[in-house]
Formats: C-alpha cells, structure tokens, sequence
C-alpha cells in the first residue's frame, strides 16, 4: 500500500488525505460485482446474438476500467474544474441528443444511440450529469446573489432537455431527470407551497402520459394488472429470485438469462438473484444504500451551496437509477427500461456513471487548504 | 442553510426507507415458491407435448406411444479435439462408425448427428465425459408396447417419425395434425382378441411346420376387425431389422387360391340365384372329366351327394356340377357384387388386387366353384362369407373403431333365406362334415374347411397346400367370423399325416373361438355350460 505523508502537498498526496476513500471503496467493489456478473449473464445473450461467448464481457471489462480510469482524474480535479467540464459537456451533449433524431438509428422504436464507428454513444447518459451540475450551479448562484435569475434559466434549460429526450423518446429519462431536478428545487430552498405544486405537476405529467402515450399506458396496465397484458419479462425475473432462493443456484447455474433478451442490462439484477441468491442481492443493495447515504451525510455539513446541490443531485441520479433498476426487477414499479449503475452491462452508462461519481468524489473532499488557511489566518 | 440540511436528510430518510423496502421484497420473493403467478414462465420451458397422438385398441389399450428421448450430435466447429472425442465416444457407444463421425467432425459444417435416440444410460455416460461441443437434442421415439402383436396394422415410422407402414403411414397426416392433444386414433382392434387369435396361430405354425398364416377375426354384423395376424411378423419397434417376409401382410397384402372355402359362395349363390334347393343333389361316383382335367373329392364319398351333403362333406365334383347350373355369368354376377374382382377398400395400403382368369371357361367356371383359379385376400375372404350368415349383406370390413353401435352401410347380396340356410349348413360341417375339430361346447360353431393345393410350376403341388377353417359364432345369430388360414402346413401323428384345413386350421379356430367368445360376452348356451368350462380348462396361453 502506498502511503501518503500528511504533509506531502503532492497532487496525489492532497487527493489521498481528502476524498473519501471508504465511498472509493464502495464503488470500486461494486464495480468488481458489475464485472463478475457481466460474466455470468452476457455469455447466454452473447451466445443468443450468434456473438462469441465473452464479446459483451471482453467489452464491458475495458468499459469499466476506462471508467474507473475517469472516475480517478474526475476525482482529482477541483469544484470549479467540475463546473466547467459541465458547462464545456453540457453544450456538447445537449447537441448530440438532438442530432440523434435526425442521425442516429432507430433501435427497438427509439433513436437514442449517435454511432461512431463500430461505438455507439448515448448522450442523454452524458446529459444528465452534466445538467444537474448546471442545475446546481445556477440554483446556488440564486442562493447567493437573490437577484440572479438562476431558477428562470435552470427551467428554460429543463424545458430544452426534456423535449429533446421526448423526441427520442425516452420516457424513462424524463423520469428520472425531472425527479432529479425536482429535488434539487426542493433543496435549493423552494418554498412549500412550490414543492405542494410540483408534485402535483408530476402526478399531472404521470396521468397525462398515461392518456397520451400508449407505450405508458401498456406498461402501466401490466403493472396494475399483470393477467391483463403480456409480463413474460417481470414474471421471469421474479422467478428467478425464487428459484434463486437465499444463497443462489450457484454461478451458470441460471436458466432466465438465456430466455430474457435484456439479462446482461437490464435484468442482470434477476441473473444475480438467481445464481447468487438473495443475500448476495441484499450486499449489492447495501454497498447502493452506502454510497447514497454517506454521499449524501458529506452534504450535511457542507457549507458551499454549490456543492450540496450539485453534488446531492448527482448522488440522487445515481440512487434512483439504481432503485429503479432493482424495483423494475423486483415488479414494485412498472417496468422500465433502466440500467443499474456500474452493474448492467454498457459503455455510455458506465462512462456516464464514472463520471457522475467521479464529480461526487471531486466535490464531497474534505477542503484541508481552505481550513489550515484559515487557521493560519486566525493564528498569524 | 438550515432548509438545505433538513430536506437532504428527509432525501436520506427517503432513500433509505426505499432501499429497505426492497430489501423485503426481496427476501420475501426468496421465500416463496416458484412459478407463481407465472404461468407465463412456462413458455421458457415449454411442456412435453407429442408430435404424433397415440393409437389405441377399442378399449382404450395402447398400441403406439412416444417416449421423449434425446439424440446426440455436434457443433464440429466447437468440437475440440475429433480423435480423443470420438475416442471417447466409443467408449460410451461401442458400435459407432468412428472413421465416418471422425470425417464429419472434421468438416465445416455446423451440425453433425452423432447418433440418434439414445437411452438414458448412454445420455449419462455421455453427459460424464463432458466433450465440448457435443450437444443433446430432445426427440421422440415412437414406440410399440404390444412389440410385434399389431406389426402389420399399426405399421411402423422411420427414424424421423414419419409413417412407413399399416396405419401409421395411412393416417400419418391425421396422428401427426390431431384435434388436440387427446384426438387419439382408435382402432377396431381388442387386444386380447389378438392376442389369443397369434397365439393360436403361432401354436398350429410351430405343431404344423406352416411356412406362414393368416388369420382375422372379424364382427359380421359391422365389418369391424377385432383382429388380424400375419405371420411370420416382426418388431415395428425395430422395423428396420425386419426381412421383407416378415412385413408382408398376408391376411391383406397376399391373394391365395382358398380352395374349397369358397363352396360357402357357391353354394350361397346357387340358392340364391334359384338354381339349386337343398333338395338337390348330384352325382359324385367318379371323379369328373372336363377337357383336358379331372377334378376329384379329397374326402371321395363315391355316390350320389345332396346339396348339404356336397357342402358338409365339401365335394369338388359336386361343386363343380352345381356351379355349371348355376352359370358363368351368374357365378361372376355374385363374385362381382361380393367384391372378389377387385382390391377392398380398408384403411392400411398394403392391400392385394385378385387374380381371375382373363377369359372364363367352364373349366373356370368349375374350380372357382371350389377356390381355385381365382386368387383373393383373407380379407376379401372373410368378408364375402360374412354376407352369407349375417343376413345377406356384404359390410367392408374396417379397422377404425367408430365407436359402439356403429355399422357401416352394407350392399345387400343374398336373401335373409338364403342367409339362414348357410348358417344351418355352416353349423352341420361342424356336427357332421369336416369341420368337428372347430366345435365348441355350447356356443354353436359353424363354418367350413378348405384345403387348396398351392400352384406349383404350370401344375398345382399335391402336398404343398394351403389348409385353412373359416368358422362362425355362434351360428344361432351370428356375431364374430374367425377365419385361420396355414401356408404349407405338415401333417402329423396326431393327424395321421393328414394336412387339410379340417385337421390344422379347424382345432386352432376352435380354441381361438374358446378363448374370446367370454371376452367378447357371448354366453354358452345354458345347458352346455358345464362342456364349455371342461374344453376351457384345456385351451391356454402355455403351449
């Protein structure tokens, strides 16, 4: 193990002694499970898609260590570096969504894919961290000058982003993005009666969507009444936890990831289920529900604005994700497409990923130099 | 600040509450059983369901099924390394074609049979060697639990469960695209009335040294067959094992000159036609001079004969005379009419056209009177004697059960008269003529011998015959025909040597008749009881 003096000023030293190494272990533990379960549920689909057996888990395995690779330099750069590499993505990536509409090809009734070559890119995974960045930012310039205009710009911003991802459509996204934003509102200091209108103004969106958008109204029809419609999918997945039971059938021992088409994305939580059993789940969700929270307890005593809301709304993204994810698998919510964080098997998410959490580990150091220079001040 | 840190914790709270919330659902998926509320989840897995429905006697006894089975074969390009594997193969299926498997393992291709259908056992050891590449594909196997007892009906498939033979082959396109899964065939066979009808056969073949044997059992009043034995048979389990002999339906396929058999048609038309009485008769002194022929009596009564007497003790010269009053074209008339011109329609393929002369001469005429130069199926047979007794019609004899109280709409040949008095000359063959061997205490057998000499080269064989029994019951009101026919049988002490139907294929429709009329809830007559029970006590499966 490499060690740091304290007062070693180098870079890495100065990273050493303030970022929060148990949430760096947590993600770098999860994205260990990500890895060993891409090898056990890509194999069949691979197999399936007439693909050599370890394509997908050869792929993801440089997936993922480009991403740690990322989350590492994100998490060595200061605040201000964040917000200006979401204000430099942002732009960029707001662009690319719109040009998949027009560019990008259709796959499974949407176009959210921009193809490069033989990569394909998603960037409404790129999108999302960089507006909540930006959301924060604004909101917290408002917090500290009353007379900029932050919340008029975040909502134009807002309005901008989700029409582009209704354009796609990705109706999950708008989900999880207005929720996310939502919250932000909410912590930036909106008013009660404000927080009272905006989930009435979700519950509205939700019903609107379920009369106008008939692949809403499809998927939750299945979800209230599940003999109704065709829940093939949900019904698979929930066997497979059963058949799993407490300690699992044990690793390739699985049947639901050769008959479920999405077992390395989206299902991959019911693959573990059924391999690993329930009490491995359970670890999964609590290395989640410790990443969340702990994130989220840096905030609590954070007194730059920016931070708490930046860095909260990123750590809400990834949480929700995740809880939608496994609440998908589990039949609790309708089903929705929604990968899990560092574990489903894809570049743009776990890119995207990587640099969501690398801005949390950047923005949740402890800042060592503002306080000894204020001692210093004080003392001298 | 203070609103900030507040409403992040409720986030916190939120977060954690959710995350518990799943926890529970998840431990309590863990502890219920699969399945539930997924009756989706059997599309995964499909359930077994038969590519081919069953077929099953009358009573509902199977006799062809499928069993699920797996067959082996090979991904070549996934296979590692082709000598060590099919090294190993071997081990496991010792009779494999190792330089032929060795040769497609190495080819390009992507899909190799290594071998199909295999048992249990060899799908284990094979599973234990663990050959990469090797992979099991579920099949079915047909299968015949009754083994050779139906062979020449329900036929057999081929490798791929297609129909090859009898009703399988016949009816491939209705076992193959059922109603539903329980759209099973049935048939019009009994099982234990074939069972008892082979056994008898096969017991007269082996005392007789027979070369082959026909024999069926036939309900006259419906034409339903309720059995039909051909031997020598095979295993359709094994048809592939099978010699030509041994598939070929005899009781169908094969037209034969019967021989004197046929003087039940004679006779049958002479008093339907009017041109003879029971009152009649003709003289059989001296065997009879007709061109360049002589037709003689196997039983020579040397004197004048009645028309009875000519049919019990079954004399050709007598035939003969009667048939010339009768006339060619009459004779042909009813031959027409009782379907011996052409093949009979039933529901397998293997079926034999007749053979009749061209040209009819009264030399035709003449030994057709008695079963000779002309050539039809035991089928064809049994069914025109059934028109005889069961009051005159011809029924075309079938081998699908229609369910009871079915018949099949019959052609009327003879009169009711007519009918009756052959069923009282059927029944004096058996009390007095040549058939005694074929009674039966108490249940009223009737019928008639033929022994038909075989035709040899351009002459007919005087010791290779053709010995057969068509026998009745019970003759009161006639309800089953069973019909045994021997194929070269040998005489023996016991026959003093004699070979003809009355002493090889009589006894053995006796004790078929014994052994099925309970079966079939025919009563003995009530004073005869006592005599059938003795004669029953001596008729068993042990040879």
């Amino acid at each position: 193990m490499i060690s740091f003096a304290r007062s070693d000023q180098s870079l890495l030293s100065r990273w050493w002694w303030t970022v929060d190494r148990w949430l760096i272990l947590a993600l770098l533990t999860l994205v260990s499970i990500g890895l060993l379960l891409t090898f056990a549920a890509s194999p069949a689909v691979a197999e399936r898609l007439g693909l050599s057996s370890f394509h997908f888990a050869q792929r993801q395995f440089v997936f993922l260590v480009a991403s740690v690779g990322v989350m590492f330099l994100l998490s060595l750069v200061h605040k201000k570096t964040v917000r200006r590499l979401a204000a430099l993505m942002f732009p960029l990536f707001l662009g690319l969504l719109y040009a998949t509409i027009f560019f990008g090809p259709e796959i499974k009734g949407a176009t959210r894919w921009m193809q490069f070559g033989s990569f394909t890119l998603q960037p409404s995974e790129f999108l999302k961290p960089a507006f909540v960045v930006i959301t924060g930012w604004m909101l917290s310039e408002q917090l500290k000058t009353p007379t900029f205009p932050g919340r008029k710009i975040v909502l134009g911003v807002f309005a901008v982003v989700l029409f582009g991802l209704f354009l796609q459509p990705d109706f999950g996204q708008m989900a999880l993005i207005s929720i996310v934003f939502a919250a932000q509102l909410v912590a930036g200091g909106l008013p009660l009666l404000w927080v009272v209108a905006l989930g009435g103004a979700g519950i509205g969106s939700l019903v609107l969507g379920y009369f106008q958008v008939p692949h809403i109204q499809g998927r939750i029809d299945a979800f209230l009444n599940p003999e109704s419609a065709d829940t093939y999918q949900i019904d698979a997945a929930l066997n497979a936890f059963r058949s799993g039971g407490l300690f699992g059938l044990g690793p390739g021992e699985g049947t639901v990831k050769k008959i479920l088409p999405d077992a390395h994305t989206d299902f991959i939580f019911a693959v573990a289920g059924e391999e690993f059993g329930i009490l491995a789940c359970l670890g999964i969700l609590l290395l989640f529900t410790v990443i969340v929270v702990r994130g989220l307890a840096h905030l609590l005593e954070q007194e730059d604005q920016f931070v708490v809301l930046a860095a909260g709304g990123l750590i809400i993204l990834f949480g929700l994700q995740a809880l939608i994810n496994i609440g998908v698998n589990l039949a609790v919510i309708p089903a929705k497409g929604m990968t899990l964080p560092f574990i489903s098997y894809g570049g743009s998410s776990a890119l995207a990923l990587a640099i969501t959490m690398g801005m949390v580990l950047a923005l949740t150091r402890r800042n060592r130099h503002l306080k000894t220079k204020t001692i210093k001040r004080g003392g001298f | 600040m203070e609103t900030v840190r507040n409403r992040l914790m409720v986030a916190v709270f939120l977060f954690v509450a959710a995350f518990l919330l799943l926890s529970a659902r998840m431990v309590g998926l863990g502890f219920s059983p699969v399945g539930q509320s997924g009756e989706h989840w059997t599309r995964g897995l499909p359930a077994y369901q038969a590519k081919r429905v069953d077929i099953l006697d009358r009573n509902g006894v199977v006799l062809a099924t499928n069993l699920e089975t797996s067959s082996l074969y090979a991904d070549p390009k996934k296979v590692q390394n082709p000598e060590a594997a099919v090294r190993k193969l071997a081990g496991v299926l010792p009779d494999l074609a190792v330089g032929n498997l060795l040769a497609r393992l190495k080819s390009d291709k992507r899909f190799v049979w290594v071998r199909r259908k295999l048992t249990p056992q060899q799908i284990y050891q094979v599973n234990a060697l663990g050959l990469p590449g090797f992979f099991f594909q579920a099949e079915e196997q047909r299968v015949y639990p009754h083994g050779p007892l139906f062979a020449h009906l329900v036929g057999y498939v081929d490798i791929d469960g297609r129909g090859l033979g009898g009703i399988e082959y016949n009816f491939d396109e209705r076992l193959k695209n059922p109603l539903d899964a329980d759209d099973n065939l049935v048939l019009s066979f009994d099982v234990r009335v074939q069972h008892a009808l082979r056994d008898e056969m096969e017991r007269a073949v082996r005392i007789f040294q027979a070369k082959a044997a026909a024999g069926i059992v036939l309900d006259v009043n419906n034409g339903e067959v309720l059995a039909m034995v051909s031997l020598p048979d095979f295993d359709p389990n094994f048809a592939g094992r099978a010699s030509a002999d041994q598939i070929f339906n005899r009781a169908t396929n094969g037209v034969y000159e019967l021989g004197s058999v046929f003087k039940t048609l004679t006779v049958a038309m002479g008093l339907d036609s009017g041109a003879i009485t029971l009152a009649d008769g003709y003289d059989a002194t001296k065997p009879l001079k007709v061109a360049s022929y002589t037709i003689t009596d196997d039983h020579p009564k040397a004197r004048y004969l009645t028309v009875p007497e000519i049919f019990i003790y079954s004399s050709n010269i007598g035939a003969a005379q009667m048939a010339l009053d009768i006339g060619a074209e009459t004779q042909q008339a009813y031959f027409e009419k009782l379907g011996l011109f052409t093949a009979p329609f039933i529901e397998i393929t293997e079926v034999g056209r007749p053979i009749y002369p061209a040209y009819w001469r009264d030399i035709n005429t003449m030994t057709a009177a008695y079963g000779h130069g002309i050539a039809i199926s035991p089928l064809q047979l049994a069914s025109a004697v059934a028109a005889t007794i069961n009051g005159g019609y011809l029924i075309p004899a079938t081998l699908v059960h229609e369910g009871e109280g079915f018949r099949m709409p019959g052609k009327k040949v003879f009169s009711p008269e007519v009918s009756e008095q052959m069923r009282a000359l059927m029944r004096l063959t058996v009390i007095e003529g040549t058939g005694r061997q074929a009674d039966v205490p108490g249940y009223l057998v009737g019928g008639k011998t033929g022994t038909a000499e075989k035709p040899g080269e351009g002459v007919y064989q005087k010791h290779a015959t053709l010995s057969s029994f068509v026998g009745v019951f019970p003759m009161d009101r006639p309800r089953y025909l069973v019909l045994v026919v021997l194929d070269e049988p040998v005489g023996t002490k016991e026959t003093f040597n004699f070979s003809g139907g009355g002493w090889v294929a009589a006894p053995p429709v006796g004790r078929v008749i014994a052994r099925i009329a309970p079966i079939l809830g025919v009563e003995p007559l009530a004073n005869e009881v006592r005599g059938y029970q003795e004669v029953a006590l001596l008729v068993s499966d042990i040879p």
